[in-house]
């Protein structure tokens, strides 16, 4: 059923989800911000979930045999990694465009990866189960943290690994995830972010052992305006920051 | 019937890199990608043998202790260091032809910092038959000599270069590491930017009665500067610049009459000195590609840069292009990324531009205020050098600066 599926869509359809992918792939184009922040995102999901389930990186695959969730995937830039390094990966996008540009450029790269126009909390009442769920820059967009992140601790594994990342609410935080980078650099869209959803380090730790996980790491994403790249910090969670959460075994 | 031998034969080999160029940069960077678990086909338009077998032809490199010790993390080192001489001292003055070795006016020594010698010298010969000794070696890369690109083509999944003899190799990166004329470079559609110094470096080795006690000499003469740099035994590389005309006459001399030309540039402080190898010159020139990478392609060594040799920079720098390319490719493979998309090969042209840009501009700037005898430039530059004698902490910056110990070190060049 599959192929008869394929073979129906449009050539010009598959021009254009060819031509948003090369979008979303282009480090200097549309998603130029988040093309900074992926190698430093990477080091840090990558690092933890070395650790948590005993892998080496420096190996070939080192991810072979993790199932992995990766939630809001959009054209594929954490999901694509995942599946390089070994691992079984489903992308998920609330946004149905997404899926078959993320598609698209998976066949692209020779990755197999399953991608799904569907949400964490319809993935967890089908009673899907992951080693690792990423959750990055997405609780701050969504209605009810505590009922997503709820899902998301369904979703994983009896000492599975959370990671999730999102949004610091301060003034440093206004100044910089909304008037720098939504007015003055014009990295996002006016309106990508509502200041008033972001979510404190300490919030997002209470949530998460509200949803059942135990907290175990968190660190901050730190943009560097001389040599333009972001780092990870240990104390500077002030504006973009990341969190590693376990579920009990 | 589906053969698995026949199919394999039939699909044309994949390699994570294919590296057009099996000098010295070529080889260092197949043997790093290999150390990160990355396969690579090193082609050379040179038979093997030419390359493994030299003689000496008295050329030699300043090796700089980063470079060292990248070679040594590379597992070279062990087979190299009993033809390396250190260089322990470094004295700079601003000499006149006769006055040579009269007025030091600057001096740098290594036991001022704690990383060791400045650097090391080390010939040609040496260099390349360990670094093809290692390739041949290693499990990971395939060789292709005598071997011509005569196209090549990049897609945003890979690349592929066809050779002279028909066959077709395919991998994700595309390395040039085929020199300043780089055909990598050209068929990319990158072009270069550049000019001479109507001058020519004339280089050879010498050798002589005293022993050198592992200094290194660089005297600014008027027609352009000369270095002395200690090799092991009583030999010395002398690299030696002069006005293009000049350069061309003096080395249509025979050999009595270039050494009689040399004596007084040289000086007499290491006894007398004979030839100990072939002479060649070469034309000093700056040239830099507009852009270091481009599709699937990143370029190294003199395809990126070729800068005039005034501080023995060019291996140096090369080095560094190799270092800071499979730091940024392994970094990225480990956390899984398409070590070869534009987003990581930027950031190797990122770091690699910034670097090569001051250096072409400082030795660039150094050239012209030294090969000058305008008075007041000389009075200048001898005030400016005395000064900088007179400061530890600035000659301990230049040392390690010398030392290629300054800047953002790639993994490979770390202490």
């Amino acid at each position: 059923m599959g192929k008869v599926m394929t073979t129906t869509v449009d050539a010009s359809e598959i021009a254009k989800f060819e031509a948003m992918a090369a979008e979303w792939w282009d480090p200097n184009g549309k998603f130029k911000p988040l093309h900074m922040l992926n190698p430093c995102r990477l080091d840090y999901i990558t690092r933890q979930i070395a650790e948590e389930f005993d892998r080496d990186l420096t190996a070939p695959r080192a991810f072979e045999g993790l199932r992995l969730l990766d939630i809001g995937c959009g054209g594929g830039l954490l999901s694509e990694p995942m599946a390089r390094l070994g691992a079984d990966v489903v992308g998920v996008d609330a946004a149905e465009r997404n899926i078959p540009v993320a598609q698209t450029h998976a066949m692209q790269s020779g990755l197999e990866i399953d991608y799904r126009f569907t949400t964490a909390e319809a993935m967890a009442d089908a009673g899907e189960q992951f080693d690792a769920v990423l959750n990055m820059e997405v609780v701050e967009h969504v209605a009810d943290p505590l009922a997503y992140l709820t899902a998301c601790q369904q979703l994983l594994k009896p000492g599975g690994l959370h990671i999730c990342s999102t949004i610091n609410r301060n003034p440093k935080s206004f100044a910089v995830a909304i008037l720098g980078a939504e007015y003055v650099m014009r990295w996002l869209p006016k309106g990508t972010h509502d200041w008033s959803k972001f979510i404190t380090p300490d919030e997002l730790y209470d949530l998460i052992r509200k949803a059942g996980l135990d907290p175990v790491d968190r660190k901050g994403f730190v943009f560097n305006p001389v040599t333009w790249a972001w780092r990870l910090s240990d104390r500077d969670l002030s504006v973009n920051y990341v969190t590693a959460s376990l579920k009990p075994a | 019937m589906d053969n698995p031998v026949r199919t394999a034969i039939l699909r044309p080999m994949e390699h994570d890199l294919i590296i057009v160029g099996g000098g010295l940069n070529g080889p260092a960077l197949a043997l790093a990608a290999a150390q990160a678990g990355l396969t690579s086909c090193v082609v050379d338009s040179l038979p093997l043998a030419t390359r493994q077998d030299a003689d000496f032809d008295g050329r030699s490199y300043a090796l700089a202790r980063s470079s060292q010790r990248m070679l040594d993390r590379l597992g070279l080192w062990d087979a190299l260091k009993d033809h390396a001489q250190p260089m322990n001292q470094i004295k700079v003055s601003d000499g006149r032809v006769g006055d040579a070795g009269v007025f030091l006016g600057l001096h740098f020594d290594s036991a001022e910092i704690e990383d060791g010698p400045m650097g090391f010298m080390v010939e040609d010969r040496y260099l390349r038959r360990v670094l093809l000794a290692a390739l041949a070696e290693s499990d990971l890369i395939t060789q292709r000599a005598e071997a011509m690109v005569v196209a090549q083509e990049t897609r945003p999944e890979g690349a592929s270069v066809t050779l002279a003899d028909g066959e077709v190799l395919k991998g994700r990166l595309l390395v040039g590491a085929d020199g300043q004329k780089s055909g990598v470079a050209t068929r990319a559609g990158i072009r270069r930017m550049g000019w001479g110094y109507g001058q020519t470096a004339l280089v050879c080795a010498i050798a002589h009665e005293e022993p050198h006690d592992g200094v290194a000499h660089q005297l600014f003469l008027p027609a352009g500067p000369l270095a002395i740099l200690p090799l092991t035994g009583n030999r010395s590389s002398i690299v030696w610049s002069e006005r293009d005309s000049r350069a061309q006459a003096i080395n249509a001399l025979s050999d009595d009459d270039y050494l009689e030309v040399l004596r007084p540039r040289f000086g007499d402080f290491l006894g007398e000195i004979s030839l100990a190898g072939a002479r060649y010159t070469y034309p000093l020139t700056l040239s830099l590609a507009r852009a270091f990478t481009a599709e699937r392609v990143a370029l190294v060594g003199d395809a990126a840069h070729r800068m005039h040799p005034i501080a023995g920079q060019g291996l140096n720098a090369g080095l560094r292009d190799v270092a800071a390319l499979a730091h940024v490719i392994t970094h990225a493979a480990r956390r899984g990324e398409d070590f070869a998309s534009p987003a990581v090969l930027s950031r190797y042209a990122q770091w690699r531009r910034f670097d090569t840009a001051s250096l072409a501009t400082s030795t660039d700037l150094f050239n012209r205020l030294f090969s000058n005898d305008n008075p007041l430039l000389r009075l200048g530059r001898d005030l400016g050098m005395a000064a900088i004698n007179a400061a530890p902490g600035l000659r301990r910056s230049f040392i390690r600066e010398a030392a290629g110990l300054t800047g953002d070190l790639p993994d490979l060049m770390r202490g």
